[in-house]
């Protein structure tokens, strides 16, 4: 019970200013929204967004004043993409923040427990095999098939993984991390020899997609992500008190009376259908998961509900902000969006670690 | 005085070496990589790159290609032989464990490690210019018949391949308002996969008389979808190879699509990988693009040449 009183008045103390911060972050995605709604290749002024916009949430008839295509271009392209991206950022960020935790290491993230490369092998399989399979695949599920894929391939790793580092119905921490490192090398070499038979065509859809895309953003991608991205955040709240005992150490955590094994099952099951779904649709997007917790743990402790909480804003914030740029710096060619965060989070990371040497240790 | 005599032999040496090694059946010609190269046998190739293989087989010289590249597929019969790979993946000792007596590559193949291995090697490695448009067809037509000691057999195919390609400017000529459309190579997570300019894709567009909508973009990359939609395509192209993912229902489906001219008219395109593949088939693959890109015209086909029909042949 100490431990968990001794984080929770942590809290306590810090509470006005992660108000603050939280806050900030809700600003800041509101801000990213409008904007992420409000510019684009195709020029709209402001005004003409704004009347459809409400005419389409409010049924308006066809508008008189605006142009068909800036209707498609803001109700069919903008808005899903800009509720997507805001989505997978915040599942992405909030997914860091629980492994995080899980892990007691701030280097954990999808890609070093191999959920990434699990996915990323499933899809150049599909990529480079796919067309074999021809007439034999009903086409609806074909037609789906790289998220699909990729889907399975992230959950198909992170129960490898589980298996791999469970023994007597006991989780090995140190042991996850070995296993998914090494089920990440295998998944990576398996990679490679796919690409080794792959065509350049099949190599260059393979490449786009390993630097994630927001592109395909629809109604019914958000409908395929948004369970698994509630039941991410959903779960975090519900294990952030756990894994605030658990920063003390297992053993610690355990005699304050938290179900230690069942609180990194949870962790895991939550982990992989949030970053299954979130790769999924918009194939693998790095940094975010790594620097957002990180940014937040700077400015409001490692209290897990609150950081949890501003992951998610500062997450899906910063997925829309790099989101806008991914679409027009280079349009009418699309810049990978992965290829965005990587370079605002990594130099940002960098910042962050000369600020701050001696917290990280 | 004295000094005459041994340049005088010098040069009726050279002379008499250079009779002999012509009555010897030796002959250079300088490749796409600039070098000069003497080749004395052809009588066992092994070709790389589609257009290459085809324009081999169209000089009659498809019974001594011992080996080709996998993107040659044309015609059928090459498929049953040895195979080196992927044309940008060769190995230089897979090549030459072919015993070839001259390797015709595609300019592009790769990687420049095994082309550089192979262009020491004391088999003769030739690299065809490559070039998306009819002049480049011509030349690599060309060039290969003289690589092969058959000048006169590749201007004959030449210039019935000039001919094909003028009656397909003649049919250019008759399209009023030109279409524009979209090459789409992949789709991906929704982001297509499009070409821009310098591509095969928009040589091909050109000569069958469409506008690619993608403008102010090089090669192979993805569109934002905004972008595609702004830009207005009457119609989208794609791979008849990559069909499983990129039929209507999905194509069209795309935000990047769903509100395009294409999408409205339901003008989607499959075409197979030779139509990108710039050889003696090329005005063959622009008049069919033509014909279903503006069927109210109703273009007449070009005239069935024996490279274009060696398939029908071969099952014959």
């Amino acid at each position: 019970m100490s431990a968990g009183d001794a984080a929770l008045s942590v809290s306590w103390r810090r509470s006005g200013r992660t108000k603050s911060v939280i806050i900030a972050c809700a600003l800041l995605l509101a801000a990213a929204g409008v904007a992420s709604l409000a510019i684009g290749p195709v020029v709209i002024a402001p005004g003409n967004v704004t009347s459809i916009l409400w005419q389409g949430a409010f049924g308006a008839q066809a508008p008189v004043s605006s142009d068909l295509r800036d209707v498609v271009v803001v109700l069919d392209i903008r808005l899903p993409r800009t509720v997507m991206a805001a989505l997978v950022g915040a599942t992405l960020a909030v997914a860091g923040a629980v492994l995080q935790g899980v892990f007691r290491n701030p280097l954990a993230d999808p890609g070093l427990v191999g959920i990434s490369p699990g996915a990323a092998l499933a899809a150049v399989a599909w990529i480079v095999f796919g067309g074999w399979t021809g007439g034999y695949v009903p086409a609806l599920i074909a037609n789906h098939a790289l998220p699909l894929a990729s889907f399975a391939g992230s959950l198909i790793a992170i129960v490898l993984l589980h298996r791999l580092a469970t023994q007597d119905g006991r989780t090995s921490v140190a042991n996850l991390l070995f296993a998914g490192i090494a089920l990440g090398a295998l998944a990576n070499a398996g990679t490679g020899l796919f690409i080794f038979v792959a065509s350049d065509q099949q190599l260059r859809e393979f490449t786009f997609w390993t630097l994630g895309s927001l592109g395909g953003a629809t109604w019914q991608r958000i409908g395929l992500i948004l369970p698994f991205a509630l039941v991410l955040v959903g779960g975090s709240f519900w294990i952030a008190r756990a894994l605030d005992a658990l920063a003390l150490g297992e053993a610690e955590a355990f005699h304050t009376g938290v179900n230690v094994e069942r609180v990194k099952r949870i962790a895991i099951v939550i982990v992989a259908a949030g970053v299954g779904a979130a790769v999924a649709v918009s194939g693998i997007i790095g940094f975010v998961g790594l620097v957002v917790p990180h940014l937040l743990r700077l400015s409001i402790g490692p209290s897990h509900k609150s950081l949890f909480l501003g992951s998610a804003l500062l997450g899906a914030a910063l997925l829309t902000a790099s989101d806008i740029f991914a679409r027009t710096v280079a349009s009418p060619a699309e810049l990978p969006i992965g290829v965005v965060t990587a370079f605002i989070g990594a130099p940002f990371f960098i910042w962050l670690l000369q600020r701050h040497k001696r917290s990280f240790g | 005085m004295k000094n005459r005599y041994p340049r005088i032999i010098f040069f009726a040496a050279l002379m008499a070496a250079a009779t002999f090694s012509a009555s010897a059946g030796a002959w250079t010609i300088t490749d796409a990589s600039g070098r000069k190269i003497e080749i004395a046998d052809v009588s066992q190739i092994v070709t790389v790159g589609g257009a290459v293989t085809e324009i081999v087989y169209a000089l009659g010289f498809g019974d001594r290609v011992v080996a080709a590249d996998i993107t040659s597929s044309y015609p059928g019969e090459v498929k049953g032989k040895p195979s080196v790979g992927y044309m940008r993946a060769l190995s230089p000792e897979g090549v030459l464990a072919l015993a070839p007596r001259i390797v015709l590559a595609i300019e592009g193949s790769g990687p420049p490690d095994a082309i550089e291995v192979l262009s020491r090697a004391s088999v003769p490695l030739v690299i065809v210019p490559e070039g998306h448009d009819e002049g480049s067809v011509l030349k690599k037509i060309r060039f290969i018949a003289q690589a092969l000691g058959v000048p006169g057999k590749g201007e004959a195919i030449a210039k019935q391949v000039a001919e094909d390609f003028a009656a397909l400017s003649i049919m250019r000529a008759k399209i009023g308002a030109r279409r524009s459309a979209v090459f789409v190579l992949a789709v991906g997570n929704g982001t297509p996969t499009v070409a821009g300019d310098r591509t095969s894709a928009d040589g091909v567009f050109e000569l069958a008389g469409v506008d690619n909508a993608i403008k102010g973009m090089n090669g192979f990359k993805p569109a934002t979808p905004e972008a595609t939609l702004a830009a207005a395509p009457q119609a989208v192209i794609t791979m008849v190879e990559r069909n499983h993912g990129l039929g209507p229902d999905v194509i069209f489906a795309l935000p990047a699509f769903a509100g395009t001219p294409a999408a409205r008219e339901k003008r989607l395109v499959s075409i197979p990988s030779y139509f990108l593949t710039f050889g003696p088939r090329t005005a063959h693959a622009a008049q069919k693009l033509a014909a279903s890109i503006y069927p109210e015209l109703s273009l007449p086909q070009l005239p069935p040449r024996p490279w274009t029909e060696a398939e029908t042949a071969a099952k014959r």
